[in-house]
Formats: structure tokens, C-alpha cells, sequence
């Protein structure tokens, strides 16, 4: 994999909400990340906290600043101390729960389990790497690595001749110009994943088109915040 | 495109360019922005840096966890009457870093340099040096870009999160990104800058990050005002023509290899260190009960 380059406002910031870059920025980012892929509103969140982020998670705010997150809040937004008690206030339903996700894992994991209002659960894992920069490691059980820097499409689907070929086409036809693609193997032998990193932001629209060709089985969007 | 230190003082070197530029052609050649954009927006993370180093200065600013508040004040203080030992300028940027500490830990709006752990050292020693210095706009300006491209290189080829490589990866990351911005500012060579952040990193290293009760509030205050003078005093001593004598790259390789090798107890997760001594333990019972 190619080293990533991190720009200078990657080191001199985020702007954010005290007290931990790691525990608390870069939570309100894997949340609001989050958020961003479920694309549809939910009636509760389960936070699965893995190693330091279980261990301490009350004293730095990370409760505060995931729930913020997924109430679509910047790290930098003032009212992040106050995330919980908004939460209660939309009737959104918070459990956090401290879980061991696997030794392999980032220090600083949490797996977010959405219900949505259409009654789907949507599981989503992410880690909150230093300086608040995060990483996308696992949609729905697909092992993804994503920073949330650029605008990707994940696209898991069953192993059908062509394809490929029709969901670029797709996005030609939206006007999205693609930068990198990779179609990986899934955990399933008869289907496969495309992780798409295209220039511009992903719409609905696009969504929508892309879930219509046929043998597409999961279409999620990650626009950078 | 530079990813090592050797490559920043090349690229420097070969073109006649201080070091600013270069990370500034980096910048530009990686988000497509342009200068001036980069030098406004840098300015403008300045600008909560200076707000954070100021506001708990001459008021207490309490902690969400309880276990800091008014030292910043204190020291502001004594900078300013006593006779003290350090001087008045490095006890007014250490006063300054607990300034953005307790901001920090009070929930309050930080710009993270490059951890909100360690987001005192750069701006306090920043501001502190533009005073002495008399240095203006551009030149905090170009202190920054140095800061951000020595930070660059440490996340890029070490880490600088606390939970994979302890303190030292924070505040010492911190204090080298310090040191070598100061040493531009105050007109020294790019070699100086290096030199200034080798020495930073060595003078930490090994460093735990053992938060009591898992609170970045203590040690980590105090961390970062003596990350905010080791900065300083880097600085000085390469100004002065002290080399280090290991380079800077094998520093940072050396800094995260003894960041891996530290028991997870001391990587940020509140298990060893001072977090573990009885009063550690104590002050965390009384905190989550």
C-alpha cells in the first residue's frame, strides 16, 4: 500500500474540541463518518469501544464526541459537550458497551451497530488513528480501508460477468470521474467488493443508479467531512 | 515530494530554499491550494492557537475531570514578579502551554499540534518566540510550515498518537515540530532545524503517557510546559552550533521503535505510570466513583 501523505493541516489541527485528539476529534469523525455510510436515519446507536478507547473513554469524552458525531457534528462544534443530552432530546437510543474486536485491531476501535428507522441494523468499524485522523477498517463484514479524506463508493456485489464495466458506466453517465478503483474479494466466495475513490462528492442520485444494476447487493457512500 | 528529514535538507539545500518553502511546495503540489490560501489558513489556526495560550492566563479555567485548573495563572504570575531562575520568557511560554492544556481539558476549542494532548507546546513557544524575536506575520507563518513539515515526517514514518507510542510521540513530536520552526524564525539554517528537532526527540525519549484516571489533564499539562522549554532550550543549543549526533531520521526511527516496545499499561491507557501509584488510583475512584 502506498505511504499516506499527510498534509500540513493534518498535523496543525483539527480545530477541535479538547480534551484528546485521538479519543475525542477523532471519535466525533469516525461518527460522523458513520453517519455519512448508514445515508438513512435510525432510531439508536450501539458503540462497541475496543482497547483504550474502552478502557477510557469516559474521562477523555469519547462518548460524547462518537454520539456527537453521528448527530452529524464537527469536532470542532461547541456544542459537542453537550452530544448526550441532544441525543436524549431526538429520542435517539445510546448504548456503549466495552468489547475485545480481535487483537489485530487499532488501540483506539469502536464498532457502531445502527438501527435504522426502516427497522435494518448497519454495523460499521473504524479507528481513530492520532490527530484525530481516523480509518474505515469494516461495512457491513466487508474489510475496507478508509480514511474518509476523499470521496469513496463501496460497492459489494455477486461476481457477474460485466459487471464492472456497467456500474462505471453509471457513473460516467452521473458525471463522476473516477481517480482509483480496486475490486476486492469478499468474505463470501460468490461475491466481491469494488471500493471506488472518485473526485467529486457522491449524491443520492448516484447511489440510487448504482443499486439498480443488476447483481448489486450493497451500495455505500463515504464523502469527506 | 520529501517523506524524510534528509530529503527536506536536500531539497532545501540544492534549490538555496529555506525550509518553509519547500513544505509550502509540498502543500501547494499535494492539495492544488494556493500559496496564499495556505499561508491564510495557517494564520488562522495560528489565531486559535494565540486564543488557547491566552485564555487561562489571567483566570482559572477548571477541567471537565477536576485535577487541573489555575496553573497557567500561577505561573503567568510569578513570570511576571519573582526572580526566577528560567527567566521571564520561558516561564511565559510554560504558562502559556498549561494555558492551552487547561482549555483543552476544560472541553474548550484547541487547534491540535499535532495531538490535542501536546496542542500547548507549538503555539505557546510559537508566540513566545514572535515576541523576542519581534518577528512578523510571515515569519510565524514560516515557523508554522517548518512545525508542520517536521510533523508531517514523524506521523508519516513514526506515529504521533499516545497510544501507539506514548508520550514521547506527542509532546516530543511537539516540542522537535517547536524547535525547528523557532530555529527558522530566528534565522537559523535548515541544518539548525534539524539538529534542533533530533535533540527535542532524544531529550523525551522513552517518555510514557500515563493520564490519571485516563484524563489528559496530568501529567499532561505539566508536559507540556517542559515540552514547551525543551523546545526552547533545542533551539538555543542548535542556534549555538550543537549538532546531535544521531540524524534526525534515525531519531524518529528510534523514537518509534521504543514507542512499540512500551507495554500497552503505558501507552495512554491509564494502567502504569503515575496513573498506577495509590493517589493515581485514588484520584480515579473519586472521579468515576
Amino acid at each position: 500500500m502506498a505511504i499516506k501523505q499527510y498534509g500540513i493541516f493534518d498535523i496543525l489541527g483539527p480545530i477541535m474540541i479538547g480534551p484528546s485528539s485521538s479519543h475525542t476529534a477523532g471519535a466525533a469523525r469516525l461518527g460522523k463518518v458513520a453517519k455519512g455510510i448508514v445515508g438513512v436515519d435510525f432510531d439508536s446507536v450501539k458503540f462497541y469501544l475496543h482497547g483504550s478507547f474502552a478502557k477510557t473513554y469516559k474521562g477523555h469524552g469519547t462518548d460524547r464526541a462518537l454520539v456527537a458525531g453521528v448527530l452529524g457534528m464537527d469536532p470542532g462544534d461547541e456544542n459537542l459537550r453537550h452530544a448526550l443530552e441532544m441525543a436524549e432530546e431526538k429520542g435517539i437510543g445510546i448504548e456503549f458497551i466495552e468489547a475485545d474486536l480481535g487483537s489485530y485491531q487499532h488501540p483506539n476501535t469502536v464498532k457502531l451497530v445502527f438501527e435504522t428507522k426502516g427497522g435494518r441494523e448497519v454495523d460499521i468499524t473504524g479507528s481513530s488513528i492520532g490527530g484525530g485522523s481516523i480509518v474505515i477498517t469494516n461495512i457491513e463484514g466487508t474489510d475496507v480501508s478508509l480514511t474518509g479524506n476523499r470521496p469513496t463508493l463501496v460497492v459489494k456485489h455477486k461476481k457477474l460477468e460485466g459487471i464492472v464495466t456497467k456500474v462505471t458506466k453509471v457513473l460516467g453517465e452521473d458525471d463522476i470521474t473516477v481517480d482509483i478503483m480496486k475490486v476486492e474479494r469478499s468474505t463470501h466466495r460468490d461475491e466481491a467488493v469494488m471500493i471506488i475513490e472518485v473526485e467529486s462528492n457522491i449524491g443520492s442520485n448516484v447511489l440510487r443508479d448504482i443499486s439498480e444494476v443488476e447483481g448489486v447487493i450493497l451500495t455505500r457512500a463515504i464523502n469527506p467531512l | 515530494m520529501f517523506r524524510f528529514g534528509y530529503e527536506l535538507l536536500e531539497l532545501a539545500n540544492s534549490q538555496n530554499k529555506k525550509l518553509s518553502e519547500i513544505v509550502l511546495e509540498r502543500e501547494i503540489e499535494l492539495t492544488g491550494a494556493s500559496a496564499e490560501e495556505i499561508r491564510e489558513r495557517l494564520y488562522q489556526s495560528f489565531e486559535v492557537m494565540k486564543a488557547s495560550a491566552n485564555e487561562a492566563m489571567n483566570k482559572e479555567v477548571k477541567s471537565v475531570g477536576g485535577l487541573i485548573g489555575g496553573d497557567a495563572q500561577r505561573v503567568n504570575q510569578y513570570s511576571q514578579n519573582a526572580n526566577s531562575l528560567c527567566g521571564s520568557t520561558v516561564m511565559l511560554a510554560a504558562a502559556r502551554a498549561l494555558s492551552c492544556s487547561e482549555v483543552n481539558a476544560s472541553m474548550g476549542r484547541i487547534c491540535a499540534a499535532p495531538t490535542a494532548g501536546s496542542c500547548g507546546i507549538v503555539p505557546a513557544t510559537i508566540t513566545t518566540a514572535a515576541e523576542a524575536l519581534n518577528a512578523d506575520k510571515e515569519t510565524v507563518i514560516d515557523g508554522l510550515l517548518v512545525a508542520a513539515g517536521i510533523g508531517v515526517i514523524i506521523q508519516t514514518n513514526a506515529t504521533v498518537s499516545g497510544a501507539e507510542g506514548g508520550c514521547q510521540a506527542e509532546c516530543g513530536a511537539a516540542a522537535a515540530m517547536a524547535a525547528a520552526g523557532m530555529v527558522e524564525m530566528s534565522g537559523g539554517t535548515p541544518e539548525m532545524s534539524l539538529e534542533a528537532a533530533s535533540i527535542c526527540l532524544k531529550n523525551i525519549m522513552g517518555l510514557v503517557c500515563d493520564p490519571i484516571a485516563g484524563l489528559v489533564e496530568a501529567p499532561c499539562a505539566k508536559r507540556n510546559a517542559s515540552g514547551a522549554v525543551n523546545a526552547m532550550i533545542s533551539t538555543d543549543l542548535a542556534l549555538a552550533g550543537v549538532k546531535s549526533i544521531i540524524p534526525f531520521d534515525e531519531v524518529v526511527e528510534a523514537m518509534y521503535e521504543v514507542g512499540k516496545s512500551l507495554p500497552f499499561e503505558l501507552r495512554e491507557t491509564a494502567l502504569g505510570g503515575v496513573a498506577a501509584t495509590k493517589t493515581g488510583k485514588e484520584i480515579m475512584k473519586r472521579v468515576f466513583g
